[in-house]
């Protein structure tokens, strides 16, 4: 029988947690959680005299924010779906947010005050189409107040107070793109303008109360007619034509319409250019914008129009707000170095500049919201919120920042983990030495009542705020545990932050691509962030850096550029713009005399470029370039390709390019297959041991490779939605490819199955999670891999004397004989995304992270998922942990990490180890970041946070001095029975 | 006090044969005769040997079959113990392990007291190393039983690290 000590021993501990979760009064001792909103599109103001004043947003992340105008706190925030994008937002009743999203299809309205859902409707429209909402001000059946949303040719009006669809226009005109509805005050017939075909201009009277059509009438327009409009009163508009440069203002008086065309160059001296026009409201005035300038115009009379104001830099300007009859009020924002200007004009004329300093991180404007409020003396005092390039928003009042929020967060693309500094020596100190002496004894002496069930209320709460502020977790060195740790990542603004892992603050923020923009490149954007420098052992001295990767143009063969970036500080160490364009960027497992990770970049040539420049790094790579290989997943083709690399490239003479040279190519049958998920093991795993043993002491090794491809293939008719395929039509192919050779290791068919499929590959397993169209349930399936070509060394001799070949290097090549074991499962929950937990040697039990549909992350034993079970495990079995096989797997509350919390939008999950082998960091990210530490088989290597040293010391003094009475007692006893 | 019960038995010892007398620098006390008493009791004390050697020889044997008792005690403690790993079986185990080896290591020092010219105690000697030995097997099989010794494959690879791979293949999706 095997020697069980240390399996054993975790196997206790394990078994002993099969499910574990933390206290109440632990939540915030490790994790955090921080709530974002993304980029705000929608704002709108709700600053009654009473109650609090807040603002309602609506954002690129799909997300509903009601923030505290004064603070920037978020009072209620729903995250709709991916595919359930906000179109507009008003408010209605005063007390009703009104949401248009989906393209116009579902109307929603949320209570203001605190965010619950009053009602929904599906409008059940069948092409949906830019669409837009109108709330009607006046017209008032009983209480309630219509509300227009105009799609297309058709309009919806939709109660209010309950969300029902009152009345429904179809005007059934091909073409026909509503763009305009108003109402005249104490009238109830809507006016509702539209164009056909962008030629024709269509005006229709309809009954606000009943739908009906009154009367209609069409007029050919003398220019072709954009999308853009400006309705600048209660008889009028403004459009554009498509060329961008004429305006064309409409006239429907008393149902019939007349159109004038006026040249912008006419009106605006030295235009050029296409021009943009600010929807405006009324009051016989709108804003165009031009490349040049941003020009304020007012209508007179017929046909005359007149220039008020011009803003000379082209700034960004913000809808018009309108303060009386009279006046509408505008920002304009310019943006300079690291200031901002911030004017508010009246009519065109300023009536207000103020300038602003802010952090040059954040970039340039890029959207303003403005609002006023009324000053003691009457006059108007504005205030305006102000979103940023880096995806912040601020709250600008009196020539001040009053709050911003880091709304970049919630939107990350990638991230890396950094560690911090290592402590100084020296520098403490006596004074602050007594005093942590002192804090860590009352802090102990409280801890030592709380176990020994001493305290009071007022302990347990002085208990709990230590806890919560403990200030070793915050510091800004490496720790021994290796629980403080840089997250650093990258958004999809390109900026890059820094969090720390204690309280998730930001050590640093950069946005780097302004100081790209030039000539040679338009428009950088950062595609992924690699760990660039992890020093640990030569260079200790240096400091650890990251590798962001960019290109300055939209498409593949756009030049690429990279940055180089200290992890501790921030600070761009080296900026290149490359001559090759970015296809992908490979990390290979090797590295400079400098600690500088190799490199290499493919471009869209498939040639290869290694960084670091360098002729170490050339020499290293040069060495190990026959062992080198480079695969694509050509989703779109679905092929999948290996490549050699050799020396000389086709584009230049560079020392440091490679050429490259098709090795394999594994092509998918197009009418039968579509690749729909790829994983792979992470490149820094760490594995413990090759061997598994079995219940009777049998060994089988593993197969453990880097280069094990994970591919799930769907058959065509269900690459769509559940639902699309009949479960005759669809099937599942799960492959298992060598990276190297091309071979493909093993393949599974699963019939009436289709995707999502998220996959997750460690060790040498995998496990994928994908729907059962027969059974109308999730699954999850594990593929275990063995390795059939060693597992004759089971001679105990031989491997006592050392001669196996177990620790022999392996190649691919050899063609290792393949014996996998799998087993499949119904699972609950569908997914979004999927990790697995690494310790830093891989000893742990692994869980796996799954983020559940409700955005929480489940922690899931992979002990679950063994292929080993049985329905009736033996004894043996038993003892080892083998539970009895399911059908389904178990949901277990306690298990959830991110216990009550949930991370809207959950997009990512990350885990990444400490130095303790017990522990892990799990980091998940979505609209929300969630941080938290897990240890899959309990901290069986540390004491716990809880452990009470104090008491411990108290009972080793008590023995010390019990030990030493008794013996001086049966020293005198002995003496006595001596002398006897 | 294991010690101790040793010293205390040698200091008995030497008592008891006083003729070698350790200390003889040490004067006797005045009206102190040595070789009186010894010569008026030389028949008796020949007789006196005989009977001690015949009782040191009975000694010397119930002692070396002592271990016997011990090995059935023993056997039945581990049978009461069971086949699982726990703190019950593996104490019994390792005392069932500890005690022959002990015993082992203080042959020379359990059959001292019955040391005498005309005792052979070879004999005993063995049997009691015989059923020690005895004793050492049982405690082996019982740890055997328990999974506790390294005889299979798994023992002896359990914790070999995985191999190194000669190849590396990175890649992937390209950017789009």
């Amino acid at each position: 029988m095997e020697a069980r000590f240390l399996l054993g021993f975790l196997l206790l501990l394990s078994l002993s947690s099969f499910a574990f979760a933390i206290y109440e009064d632990q939540v915030g001792l490790a994790d955090w959680h921080k709530r974002y909103i993304g980029k705000v599109k929608h704002a709108v103001f709700h600053t009654q005299k009473t109650g609090r004043r807040r603002v309602v947003v609506s954002t690129e992340e799909n997300a509903i924010a009601s923030l505290d105008l004064r603070t920037g706190d978020i009072l209620w925030r729903h995250v709709l779906g991916k595919n359930d994008a906000v179109d507009q937002i008003g408010l209605s009743l005063g007390k009703y947010v009104l949401t248009l999203s989906s393209q116009g299809s579902v109307l929603r309205a949320w209570n203001l005050p605190d965010g619950q859902m009053v009602w929904e409707t599906d409008l059940q429209i069948s092409n949906p189409s830019n669409s837009f909402l109108h709330v009607l001000g006046n017209v008032k059946s009983g209480r309630d107040s219509l509300s227009l949303v105009c799609n297309g040719g058709s309009i919806r009006a939709v109660s209010s107070i309950d969300g029902l669809v009152v009345w429904k226009k179809d005007l059934s005109v091909d073409g026909l793109k509503l763009k305009h509805v108003f109402q005249p005050p104490e009238s109830d017939t809507i006016y509702a303008i539209g164009f056909i075909d962008s030629s024709l201009i269509a005006l229709y009277h309809i009954n606000a109360k009943t739908g009906e059509l009154l009367k209609h009438a069409t007029q050919a327009s003398s220019v072709d007619l954009s999308s853009e409009i400006s309705a600048i009163s209660s008889d009028s508009l403004v459009a554009l034509d498509t060329s961008r440069s004429n305006l064309l203002l409409i006239k429907f008086m008393a149902g019939t319409i007349t159109n004038h065309k006026l040249p912008l160059s006419d009106i605006v001296q030295d235009f050029s250019g296409l021009a943009e026009l600010i929807p405006t409201k009324s009051n016989d005035i709108f804003v165009v914008k031009t490349p040049s300038n941003v020009a304020f115009i007012k209508v007179k009379g017929d046909n005359e129009i007149e220039l008020i104001g011009k803003a000379d830099e082209a700034g960004i300007v913000s809808d018009s707000l309108i303060l009386s009859e009279e006046e509408q009020a505008f920002a304009v924002v310019h943006h300079s170095n690291n200031a901002i200007s911030f004017q508010v004009r009246i009519n065109g004329r300023e009536a207000l500049t103020e300038g602003i300093k802010i952090e040059d991180h954040r970039g340039h404007v890029k959207r303003v919201f403005l609002n006023n409020y009324v000053r003691t003396d009457k006059s108007h005092g504005f205030r305006a919120l102000i979103v940023m390039e880096d995806e912040s928003l601020l709250l600008m009042q009196q020539g001040e920042v009053v709050w911003s929020r880091e709304d970049g967060l919630a939107s990350i693309s990638d991230a890396v983990v950094a560690e911090l500094p290592v402590e100084k020596e020296g520098g403490v100190s006596v004074v602050e030495v007594e005093h942590t002496l002192l804090e860590w004894l009352k802090g102990h002496m409280l801890k030592l009542k709380g176990t020994l069930m001493l305290s009071t209320p007022d302990d347990m709460a002085a208990i709990q705020a230590m806890h919560l502020k403990s200030t070793e977790r915050n510091k800004m060195t490496r720790d021994h545990n290796g629980f403080r740790k840089l997250i650093i990542v990258l958004t999809q603004s390109g900026k890059v932050y820094a969090l720390h892992t204690g309280d998730g603050r930001i050590v640093w923020a950069h946005l780097l691509t302004p100081l790209l923009q030039s000539e040679s490149c338009p428009s950088p954007s950062v595609l992924t962030l690699r760990n660039w420098r992890v020093p640990h052992r030569k260079a200790l001295q240096e400091n650890p850096s990251i590798l962001l990767v960019g290109r300055c143009g939209a498409g593949p063969e756009s030049h690429g550029f990279l940055f180089i970036v200290d992890s501790y500080s921030g600070k761009v160490l080296e900026t290149q713009i490359l001559d090759h364009s970015i296809a992908e960027v490979v990390p290979l497992p090797l590295a400079d005399s400098s600690e500088q990770k190799l490199h290499l970049v493919i471009d869209d040539k498939l040639n290869a470029h290694l960084y670091p420049r360098g002729s170490d790094a050339l020499e290293v790579f040069v060495r190990e370039m026959a062992n080198m290989y480079y695969y694509k997943v050509e989703n779109a083709k679905e092929v999948i390709k290996g490549y050699a690399f050799k020396k000389g490239c086709s584009t230049g003479s560079s020392a440091y390019c490679f050429g490259t040279r098709e090795l394999w190519s594994v092509v998918f049958p197009s009418d039968s297959e579509r690749i729909v998920a790829t994983a792979r093991r992470k490149i820094n795993e760490v594995v413990h041991t090759q061997a598994k043993i079995m219940t009777n002491q049998d060994v089988m090794y593993k197969y453990i490779s880097k280069n094990i491809l994970f591919v799930a293939t769907v058959s065509p008719k269900a690459a769509g939605g559940i639902g699309s395929a009949a479960p005759d039509e669809a099937w599942l192919v799960a492959y298992l490819i060598d990276t190297v050779t091309g071979r493909i290791l093993h393949r599974v068919t699963h019939q009436g199955a289709q995707g999502p499929v998220h996959a997750v590959v460690s060790e040498n397993w995998v496990v994928y999670h994908y729907f059962n169209l027969r059974a109308h349930r999730y699954e999850m399936t594990v593929i275990e891999i063995y390795d059939q070509s060693r597992a004759d060394n089971k001679d105990v001799m031989k491997l006592v004397l050392g001669k196996h070949n177990l620790t022999a290097p392996i190649t691919s090549y050899s063609r290792p004989e393949i014996a996998t074991k799998s087993q499949s499962y119904f699972f609950t929950h569908s997914v979004k995304a999927i990790a697995v937990t690494t310790t830093a040697r891989g000893i742990t039990s692994k869980q796996i992270l799954i983020g559940t549909i409700g955005d929480q992350v489940l922690a899931l034993d992979k002990w679950y998922l063994d292929p080993r079970q049985t329905a009736n495990p033996s004894q043996e079995e038993k003892e080892e942990g083998i539970i009895p096989l399911t059908d389904t797997l178990p949901i277990i509350p306690q298990s959830y990490v991110t216990h009550t919390r949930q991370v809207g939008d959950l997009r990512g999950i990350m885990s990444f180890p400490a130095n303790l082998e017990s522990t892990t960091h799990v980091f998940s990210y979505g609209i929300d970041l969630f941080y938290t530490r897990i240890a899959p088989s309990r901290t069986y290597d540390s004491l716990t946070d809880e452990f009470s040293y104090v008491l411990l010391l108290i009972t080793v003094v008590v023995l010390i001095v019990a030990i030493l009475v008794t013996w001086a007692m049966s020293q005198k006893k002995d003496l006595q029975e001596k002398w006897r | 006090m294991e010690k101790g019960k040793a010293m205390a038995r040698r200091w008995a010892v030497d008592f008891s044969d006083s003729s070698s007398s350790s200390h003889p620098t040490v004067a006797d006390p005045p009206g102190f005769t040595r070789s009186a008493p010894d010569l008026d009791e030389t028949s008796g004390s020949r007789q006196k040997k005989d009977a001690e050697a015949a009782w040191k020889a009975q000694k010397a044997w119930e002692v070396a079959q002592a271990p016997f008792k011990n090995l059935l005690m023993m056997g039945f403690m581990m049978w009461m113990a069971g086949n699982t790993v726990h703190l019950f079986s593996m104490g019994i185990t390792f005392s069932a392990l500890w005690q022959p080896i002990s015993a082992l290591r203080s042959v020379g020092k359990v059959f001292e007291p019955y040391k005498d010219p005309k005792v052979d105690l070879n004999a005993p000697r063995l049997l009691f190393i015989a059923l020690n030995l005895g004793g050492l097997l049982l405690g082996m099989w019982k740890l055997n039983t328990l999974g506790l010794l390294p005889t299979h494959a798994s023992d002896w690879v359990f914790s070999l690290p995985p191999a190194k791979e000669v190849e590396f293949a990175g890649g992937g999706s390209p950017f789009y």
